[in-house]
């Protein structure tokens, strides 16, 4: 039988080989060490369907570059902590309020320009201005309009605790637009209460518990469960992806002001550690400008908008008729009583 | 066939365990400083993402960590681990070997197709294979589903050593039973398994390891183990202490694994055949059972290739829009290759010192440092990535930091034992008198190493540069930490399509990935065909 050989394996040709691989790799590693000098990086925690129409209307508006690094966002702020002063990000940008409050905790962000904080309402900003809100988003009901009639529907979050539910919950606990809701239940009814509704959920959602939202809204459109607790942009988006003809759920509010019925922010910030913070704060300031907002209104975001006088093109209820309840950013905090909530639950 | 000449050249093939070789004078060579001091670099980098984890959760202090460890969560995470880890180790134990046997040994019709088709599944993403069994079945989940994904997955890592071990065995030991009155099931028992027993082990000590540290597929079948519990600390808790303790006890399970996996090692009696069965065996005739055999193969095959690739096909075929920007395949496909290439080359490099030590040097020290290289498979790939940050920033002021450079490093160091068990293996089939020979001829060490090792041990350097090549190419959560900004990987793109519920638009990134993995998967079953059974499994 003739041995056959693997291409590198002589003495000689191997040498050269390995050679020629070496130099064209030191070549590749080298190159990819340089930067545009006209450039920043942003850590994206936000959906790349928003991030990406932004940053390429900014790029055409600014002729600055920015480098997209998307990653879930507690990853990306765990990441930043690690990096520490050493930090390749300029500007960071999340779904939610808690990612940004810790690495403010922590003082790793450089306060936001006063003109940009002016663009947008202060209840949606950070409370001690190192951070901007940039997009709202709030919390409702999916259920599959085959299981459920509107009327069977609970009104408040708490009912989902019901027995009732059993087999029929979706729940994504380890998903970060879930714990705003955890927060703002723990604040109304106390921890005892708000622990005690965690393992009835917990029971409720059996095998339905899902790594995240976009999880559960599918899971509940094709039948899988009959009920879960979203942000309502995620349903417009499984729309816009499987067609008005495949959908079989839809959303509901909760009670005005009911604890499950949260509005959380979607913010971004500039780092300490930048040594672009000019271009970074022009950033910030495009998220928040009437250019940025109406993208985000009319994008596939599908998030609101929340600096003033721009209407979103999808929700049915325009923002201003939505009522919360009234638990504010400073409230919602960095997330640490939800967490520790959702663990003494043994749901994470 | 240059395999056997050179096991006719060592007339005492080297035995399994280093440990058992009689102690020969001659052999006790001084190690060489520059072999040593390569070998203890590299064991010193592995250990780094184990520093880290130490450093990390010990900065919480105990009262932090205490509550979160002994809790009813964690007793649930140790069964579900634990439990699934034994049930896919011994499904994947029985299901290679059968086929191992079925294929080898027996005059199944097509032994050449199966023979590579039984071993692609290997190369397919287990969160690719997850991915098509959920889309396919979308109430599929909870334990049976992650075992019966799992065992696809990864059956083929039992099947290659085993098979290559029957390849070589010696068949007369077989012959010999049935021709005492043994009955064809019992000869299989006490006469086949034990001549596999070791590549077997050897097999299991890679699919448990791997179920350990395995997280992407857990997480699209929505089961909970210690890695997706890993994962959750640090996804949605900012708790790096927490997620870091947590790892920590995957290290221990692992250990428990590499210790057991040494222990049965070393009891029992060894198969004798290695160097002496250069006659091709005579194949069992399956008769009237050929027709279940074969449907069996189908089903396998079916189940484990056909289900990943019918699921992909089908969803580009039938995928709806992606409200997620469009990403250009093939800019991942060259970032996947080239990244995977490096690590593969680097990975391999690293393993020969060491494996050099281990093989030709063995003692206490050489063995330990052997042995802890082994650790890291068992560890997240998150929090090797999130190590490698960790030094960068704290002694490197950032240097390389998110450079493809780094991304490499991070690959080479999270697959180096796949690259070590090929390369030991190899080291370990060649004949160190030939070295002696080249050496009392005047040559230098290097040379030797270069001119006579070198061409010696190239097989299981390719097959060490495909194991880690393999792996590299479906890495996903390392990838998303150090992957230079605005690169992106099929296995980056891949998830962030899938995770948003785009399948239209992931399949065609999952397709590629099997495709690209299938050329090593190949060329593995191959090597494997060729070598001798008993360096593979040691």
């Amino acid at each position: 039988m003739a041995q056959e050989r693997v291409p590198c394996s002589t003495g000689a040709t191997s040498r050269r080989c390995l050679l020629v691989v070496l130099l064209v790799s030191l070549g590749y590693l080298l190159s990819a060490c340089g930067g545009s000098s006209n450039s920043i990086t942003l850590y994206n925690g936000q959906h790349e369907q928003t991030t990406d129409a932004l940053v390429a209307r900014f790029e055409k508006l600014t002729g600055i570059t920015v480098n997209v690094r998307s990653d879930d966002e507690d990853v990306l702020a765990a990441q930043i902590n690690q990096e520490g002063s050493n930090s390749p990000a300029d500007v960071i940008y999340t779904e939610n309020s808690p990612a940004l409050e810790y690495l403010q905790n922590r003082g790793l962000l450089a306060p936001v320009a006063a003109s940009t904080l002016a663009s947008t309402p202060s209840r949606y900003n950070s409370p001690q201005g190192d951070w901007v809100g940039v997009s709202g988003r709030v919390s409702v009901l999916i259920y599959n309009t085959r299981l459920l009639k509107p009327s069977q529907l609970p009104t408040s979050v708490m009912q989902l605790a019901d027995p009732i539910w059993k087999g029929r919950l979706a729940l994504a606990p380890s998903e970060t637009d879930f714990q705003p809701v955890v927060t703002s239940v723990a604040r109304t009814y106390g921890d005892a209460a708000a622990l005690r509704w965690l393992e009835a959920l917990k029971a409720n959602a059996g095998a339905h518990s899902y790594p995240d939202n976009e999880t559960i809204t599918n899971e509940v459109n094709l039948g899988q469960a009959a009920i879960g607790i979203i942000n309502q942009y995620y349903w417009y988006r499984e729309r816009a992806q499987v067609g008005a003809s495949s959908m079989h759920s839809a959303i509901a509010y909760f009670a005005p002001r009911d604890p499950g019925y949260v509005i959380d922010v979607s913010g971004a910030a500039v780092l300490k550690s930048s040594a672009h913070r000019a271009r970074a704060q022009k950033l910030l300031a495009f998220l928040v400008s009437a250019q940025g907002q109406q993208i985000i209104a009319h994008s596939d975001s599908f998030e609101y908008p929340i600096a003033s006088g721009v209407k979103t093109a999808q929700p049915e209820t325009p923002f201003k008729d939505l009522q919360p309840n009234p638990i504010g950013i400073a409230a919602l905090g960095d997330g640490a009583k939800a967490l520790s909530l959702l663990q003494k639950a043994q749901l994470l | 066939m240059s395999a056997t000449t050179v096991r006719e050249l060592d007339p005492a093939p080297p035995p399994l365990a280093p440990e058992s070789r009689p102690p020969a004078p001659a052999r006790r060579r001084r190690i060489p400083r520059l072999l040593l001091a390569c070998g203890a670099l590299v064991a010193l980098l592995l250990l780094l993402p184990l520093a880290f984890l130490v450093l990390e959760a010990v900065q919480d202090g105990w009262s932090t960590l205490h509550p979160l460890l002994f809790r009813s969560l964690t007793a649930t995470l140790l069964w579900n681990t634990v439990s699934l880890t034994v049930v896919v180790t011994a499904l994947c134990a029985v299901t290679g070997t059968i086929a191992a046997w079925f294929v080898e040994r027996t005059d199944l019709p097509g032994r050449r197709i199966w023979a590579v088709l039984v071993v692609i599944p290997v190369g397919i993403p287990d969160f690719v294979t997850s991915f098509g069994w959920k889309s396919a079945f979308p109430s599929l989940g909870g334990f049976a589903g992650a075992a019966l994904v799992m065992t696809l997955a990864v059956y083929p890592l039992v099947y290659l050593p085993v098979a290559a071990c029957l390849r070589s065995a010696d068949p007369a030991q077989e012959e010999v039973a049935r021709s005492l009155g043994l009955g064809r099931l019992k000869t299989f028992w006490r006469v086949t398994l034990a001549q596999v027993r070791v590549a077997v082990l050897g097999g299991c000590v890679l699919v448990a390891l791997v179920m350990l540290a395995e997280y992407g597929a857990f997480e699209i079948l929505g089961y909970r183990t210690f890695t997706t519990e890993v994962y959750t600390e640090f996804l949605s808790g900012f708790n790096a202490p927490a997620a870091c303790a947590l790892s920590l006890v995957l290290v221990v399970l692992s250990l428990v694994v590499l210790t057991g996996e040494g222990l049965s090692r070393g009891r029992g009696r060894q198969s004798k055949a290695g160097g002496l069965a250069a006659r091709v065996p005579r194949p069992h005739r399956l008769g009237r059972s050929r027709v279940p055999v074969l449907a069996g193969f189908f089903a396998l095959v079916g189940l484990a290739l056909g289900v990943p690739a019918g699921a992909i096909v089908y969803w580009i075929l039938h995928g709806g829009s992606s409200t997620l920007p469009s990403a250009s395949i093939f800019s991942a496909a060259w970032h996947t290759v080239f990244y995977s290439a490096a690590a593969g080359l680097l990975a391999t490099l690293a393993a020969l010192p060491v494996a050099i030590l281990s093989v030709r040097h063995s003692a206490r020290p050489t063995r330990w440092l052997e042995r802890s290289t082994y650790l890291v498979l068992a560890m997240p790939g998150l929090v090797i990535a999130l190590a490698l940050t960790y030094f960068s920033e704290r002694y490197a002021a950032g240097f390389l930091y998110q450079s493809s450079a780094m991304l490499i490093a991070a690959y080479a160091i999270m697959f180096f034992p796949l690259a070590l068990v090929a390369v030991r293996a190899s080291v370990a089939q060649a004949p160190p008198g030939l070295e002696e020979v080249g050496r009392s001829l005047g040559r230098s060490r290097m040379e030797v190493l270069w001119r006579l090792t070198m061409p010696l041990v190239a097989p299981g350097l390719a097959a060490a540069f495909c194991l880690v090549f393999l792996e590299a190419v479906t890495e996903l959560t390392a990838t998303l930490v150090l992957i230079p900004t605005g690169a992106q990987t099929l296995a980056t793109q891949f998830w962030a399509f899938q995770s948003n519920i785009s399948y239209g638009q992931a399949a065609p990134y999952a397709g590629l990935m099997i495709l690209i993995a299938a050329v090593p998967s190949y060329v593995l079953g191959r090597w494997f065909d060729r070598l001798p059974s008993r360096a593979v499994a040691s």
